[in-house]
């Protein structure tokens, strides 16, 4: 009988599996893929500061670090983010072939059992606790468990399986498509967002430099606006912007926007990371909230076992956590969102030259918001009690 | 005719986004492999969020 079954080794479950694991439960991780971090579903951004606060960083699977970020609206209008001081990097852009690995081996190091190549198919309930269906090869498997933690991704079926969310509609997700380019001609310190209607349908196009002249450029859009996939945007989006490079990788992915939920938990179940819908909204960036909510349900994790007490009702504690780490950001931001689904391509235009050549020193939706407001007090009314 | 989601595995990037927005549980990624199940009604909404192209309906 474990104390946690871990499903699925991104970010989320193999800092789940490491926490619970440090704390000495006995963990078993799984993952159906036979390698872990591949195919790679991500542009790799992430603040250097929400990293630091949950691993040690390793340049090992830093591909670049950036000191600042460029936005740009349908008419070329700039907005730039960056630190004060040059040099100052504010921002890594991730090698998550290591890194989702890395991470796993830490899972393995503090004393996890790790299998790959295996699927969660199900699970039913037992006097003790669960019985988790797996199937591994080709060959059913069943374990015992305690405690299972669904860190199994934007498909997430545990979370449906056990009736704590429900599937996402086609307003509430990113459909994504990137190219890793070589051979680029772009400033390597800055990433790069392009907005608009038309290039974008409810979503952004992004260039997050990856070193040696290479880039992930990529694309979201809401499927409910869009009018053709994702990749078409992409390919569209290169050629206007007059992007010359090579394709070396292709990247294909899904992020949920759909704000804060209002429970992760189910009688012995915890959800964490997308699985959870917990990337932002705004950003589609979830590899930080994934990470702390992996922690946190590590954590509950072992003060259920020394409580022996599974309930819903006392693993809520995680729900407070996580939150009060970031629920409150998923919120906002989710507002935000809706604001800017509404707004029109010139609109867009006139909200970022009210901005643009202002000094925005910090690299967050916070410091953009807050510039916004200041030249535009109009816009109080509309989310001013967001951020006062 | 009823109508099921069929995908062109040439062009399947398998990212999932089509588990995600199945209401039926009716498809699944299996590593890198597609497989769409009897539950599908046709109802499309895989075929609108795959972001390469990949999913059609057909009659069955
Ligand atoms: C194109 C794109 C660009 C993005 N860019 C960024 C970015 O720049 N910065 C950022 O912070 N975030 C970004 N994101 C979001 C980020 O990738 C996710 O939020 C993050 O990976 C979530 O981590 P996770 O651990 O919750 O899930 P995942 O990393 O998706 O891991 C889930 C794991 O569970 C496994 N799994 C699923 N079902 C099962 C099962 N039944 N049994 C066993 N294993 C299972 C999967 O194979 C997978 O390995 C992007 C997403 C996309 C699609
Ligand atoms: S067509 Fe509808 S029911 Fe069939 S697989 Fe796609 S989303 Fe599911
Ligand atoms: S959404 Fe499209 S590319 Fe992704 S797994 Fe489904 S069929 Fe394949």
């Amino acid at each position: 009988m474990f104390d946690v079954v871990v499903v699925g080794a991104g970010p989320a479950g193999s800092m789940a599996a490491k926490t619970a694991a440090e704390k000495g439960l006995n963990v078993l991780l799984i993952e159906k893929r036979q390698e872990i971090g591949t195919p790679v579903r991500c542009a790799e951004g992430i603040s250097k500061e929400s990293l630091k606060r949950f691993v040690e960083i390793d340049k090992k699977w830093i591909a670049a670090e950036v000191i600042g970020a460029k936005i740009y609206t349908p008419d070329g209008t700039e907005v730039v983010m960056a630190e004060e001081m040059a040099g100052n990097e504010v921002g890594f852009v991730l090698e998550r072939k290591i890194f989702d690995r890395h991470l796993a081996r830490l899972a393995a190091k503090a004393g996890a059992e790790v299998v790959v190549k295996t699927t969660a198919l199900g699970f039913e309930r037992t006097q003790n606790g669960l019985r988790v269906k797996l199937r591994r090869l080709g060959e059913e498997w069943e374990v015992e468990t305690k405690l299972l933690i669904g860190a199994d991704g934007v498909e997430s079926k545990i979370g449906r399986m056990a009736g704590i969310i429900k599937t996402l509609k086609i307003s509430e997700i990113e459909s994504c498509a990137q190219y890793l380019m070589s051979g680029l001609d772009i400033d390597e310190n800055y990433t790069y967002f392009y907005l608009g209607n038309e290039l974008a349908p409810g979503g952004y196009a992004w260039i997050f430099p990856k070193g040696d002249r290479s880039a992930n450029v990529g694309i979201g859009v809401l499927p409910s606006l869009a009018k053709m996939a994702a990749k078409h945007y992409l390919d569209r989006f290169i050629e206007k912007a007059g992007i010359k490079g090579k394709i070396v990788e292709f990247v294909a992915g899904a992020v949920p926007v759909y704000g804060e939920i209002d429970t992760a938990v189910a009688d012995n179940i915890m959800l964490c990371g997308d699985a959870a819908y917990h990337s932002d909204p705004i950003t589609g960036g979830g590899i930080a909230n994934a990470l702390s909510a992996g922690y946190h349900a590590g954590l509950v994790a072992s003060e259920a076992v020394a409580r022996k007490d599974f309930s819903a009702s006392f693993l809520k504690r995680y729900d407070e956590l996580w939150k009060a780490d970031f629920g409150w950001k998923l919120r906002r931001n989710k507002k935000l969102q809706e604001f800017f689904l509404k707004l029109d391509d010139s609109t867009l235009n006139s909200l970022a030259k009210s901005i643009a050549g202002k000094n925005i020193k910090e690299m967050s939706v916070q410091a953009i918001i807050t510039e916004l407001l200041r030249n535009n007090p109009s816009l109080l009314g509309l989310f001013g009690e967001l951020f006062s | 005719m009823p109508k099921r989601a069929v995908v062109d595995r040439r062009k399947c990037a398998y990212c999932g986004a089509c588990v995600a927005v199945c209401n039926l549980n009716a498809n699944e990624l299996i590593e890198t492999y597609l497989e769409i199940n009897e539950n599908c009604n046709g109802c499309g909404i895989c075929v609108k969020t795959c972001p390469m192209g990949a999913l059609s309906l057909a009659e069955v």
